[in-house]
């Protein structure tokens, strides 16, 4: 009998640092499917197990963009390329990509919140004309926070960006909260057809997507992607459950319509 | 098809059933309750008809023998995850009405919500329940309010009297254990009223339900609940669980991967890596459970509530918050935040 629970040995294939606590691995993932905006479940027998969203995929492999900030994501961050973790899934319903077919997009994306939505991003810079635009606003804490260094570049000379960081002044960066940069993308220009996507810290979503509805972007063009503790990940162990709805299965991506109304 | 067995009758009776069944049924562990000289009644493995507390309600539910307080899911060494292996005996388990009905609501949870769990369905795939009749009812029970004081879902219905057992055979395939026993009269009965009764508030929409939320109703339980997280321990419904790893000696291997009871009224119960968390008084989390009992379990399946008003939560409160009286507040501010409109 199939137990979805049961792991699936994967080797590290490469493992890079990002900043001082973050982190991106590259793992085998063989026949594991995924979307783009899905999670998986990673552990470390002994240690345990913890969801991590997919920064990035290709055939037979994932990436994963880690904060060392927990029990299992710490002694990940001691791992190296050869070594092996364990990975099921991968979870949850992800970006509606098919709907931005053709769309203008707009992405703001805070700290770790660029992992769950570049593979997105780097689909329509691999397949040219899939979106209208892209427009990115992507916002660090600092210099020493900025991730995806070399991606930011590449997605610099094909899309609209707009590359922050809170309290940091760099070449190449505007500082301030990324909300500031909202009313700076020309949705006058999109007419209708646009999408927007927020992903970033609970705070950080929640004032962005106030900003956005301020700006008067209709509420069913705006996703948002959440973050919850889970210990399962296929809708049993009750720690993302919101009022009638499991993060797990039904998110981590909502529509900015139901998700106003999901308060803990 | 109705018995009657003495206790005799019914010992040797379950010395054939267990060769077939492991029989579990509330059982008196004495002096191992939570205040001096105090017992408790729990579910436990059984031999013997005596070792069955019938005439009193368990203070937990049968619930732990299906979804355990503490299961171990894998073992594992280093590369390899081996799944726990099960017992492979069939479960007969001595259970009341709502107890059986908490069981089918713990279905949902673990058997539909989008996938199937493998170490719930091993088991459950296991259980036969022997219905035991509630003859009267407890100051706490509610389960007519509920709606979960009848079931159908049993092989066996028990009544238990002085010295003997009334048995009625649902499932045939029972009959032969009953073979030669002595045919008795006996029609299976519910109660059909509790002293304690409540009516579930209807909340009509999210916006009434993010009011409830933020509602004055909930500031009482800052003082009063300690979130020590008994009412969850003794739920019946409850199923949320958390996961964690141990290994056998520091430097060990091989360790194995555990599932543990988790209460949502526990400070951590929703903080993430980092330590970020949403519910973060005890108003909150009591908030949280209360609603998930009575209303969001019931808007995600639809066909009833989670709490079966077995009472086990106001039995077990340290702090004496009755939660019947909770659902009445509850009712109450529904009613006022609606204009008294939208009240069932």
């Amino acid at each position: 009998m199939h137990n979805e629970l049961m792991p699936v040995a994967c080797q590290i294939l490469e493992f890079k640092q990002e900043t001082q606590t973050e982190f991106t691995i590259k793992v085998a993932t063989g026949d594991l499917k995924v979307e783009h905006g899905q999670f998986c479940q990673l552990s470390i027998p002994k240690i345990g197990e913890c969801p991590i969203s997919v920064s990035d995929y290709g055939d037979g492999w994932m990436d994963f963009t880690i904060r060392a900030v927990g029990k299992v994501t710490d002694e990940v961050f001691k791992l190296e390329a050869g070594d092996q973790l364990f990975i099921r899934g991968a979870y949850g319903k992800g970006w509606p990509v098919d709907q931005f077919k053709g769309k203008n997009v707009v992405i703001i994306a805070g700290g770790t919140g660029v992992a769950p939505v570049k593979s997105m991003i780097n689909k329509f810079a691999n397949e040219e004309g899939f979106a209208q635009s892209v427009n990115i606003i992507a916002g660090f804490k600092d210099e020493n926070g900025i991730l995806f260094k070399d991606t930011l570049k590449v997605w610099e000379e094909k899309f609209n960006t707009i590359y922050t960081l809170d309290r940091d002044e760099k070449e190449g960066f505007r500082t301030g909260l990324v909300t500031k940069f909202i009313e700076e993308i020309p949705f006058k220009d999109f007419g209708d057809n646009y999408e927007v996507v927020i992903v970033g810290p609970p705070i950080m979503m929640h004032f962005a997507g106030l900003e956005c509805v301020k700006q008067g972007i209709p509420e069913e063009k705006i996703w948002v992607s959440f973050e919850r503790k889970m210990s399962c990940a296929i809708g049993k162990c009750g720690h993302c459950r919101i009022d009638e709805t499991y993060v797990c299965l039904e998110g981590p991506v909502f529509n900015y319509t139901q998700a106003k109304k999901l308060i803990d | 098809m109705g018995y009657k067995l003495s206790f005799e009758t019914v010992n040797s009776l379950f010395n054939e059933l267990r060769k077939e069944y492991k029989i579990y049924a509330p059982k008196r562990f004495p002096k191992a309750g939570r205040y001096s000289d105090t017992d408790i009644i729990r579910y436990a493995e059984i031999k013997n008809v005596e070792e069955i507390v019938f005439d009193e309600k368990s203070d937990y539910p049968a619930k732990e023998v299906v979804s355990p307080i503490t299961q171990t899911l894998f073992y594992f060494t280093e590369d390899e995850y081996r799944e726990a292996k099960v017992h492979d005996k069939k479960v007969l388990i001595f259970a009341r009405p709502c107890d059986i009905n908490a069981q089918m609501n713990q279905d949902k949870i673990f058997l539909e919500n989008g996938f199937e769990d493998t170490f719930y369905k091993r088991m459950r795939d296991k259980v036969n329940y022997v219905m035991m009749e509630c003859t009267s009812s407890e100051d706490t029970c509610f389960c007519c309010s509920m709606g979960t004081n009848k079931t159908d879902n049993y092989g066996l219905a028990a009544r238990f009297e002085e010295g003997q057992v009334l048995f009625n055979v649902k499932d045939d395939k029972f009959a032969p254990f009953f073979e030669g026993k002595e045919e008795a009269e006996y029609t299976v009965k519910f109660i059909e009223e509790n002293e304690t009764k409540v009516t579930i508030p209807v909340i009509p929409n999210k916006d009434v339900l993010n009011k409830l939320k933020e509602h004055d109703m909930w500031k009482e339980f800052n003082k009063r609940c300690v979130s020590c997280g008994s009412c969850t321990i003794a739920c019946s419904t409850c199923t949320c669980f958390t996961t964690t790893d141990i290994s056998y000696n520091e430097n060990g291997s091989v360790g194995e991967r555990r599932r543990t009871a988790a209460s949502c009224q526990v400070a951590g119960f929703d903080e993430m890596a980092g330590g970020h968390d949403f519910r973060k008084t005890t108003a909150d989390r009591y908030r949280y459970k209360t609603l998930h009992k009575i209303h969001d379990y019931n808007e995600r399946f639809g066909q009833g509530h989670m709490c079966v008003g077995c009472g086990r939560c106001t039995e077990r409160c340290p702090e004496f918050i009755s939660f019947t009286a909770t659902i009445e507040k509850v009712n109450k501010a529904v009613k006022e935040i609606c204009g008294g409109e939208c009240n069932a």
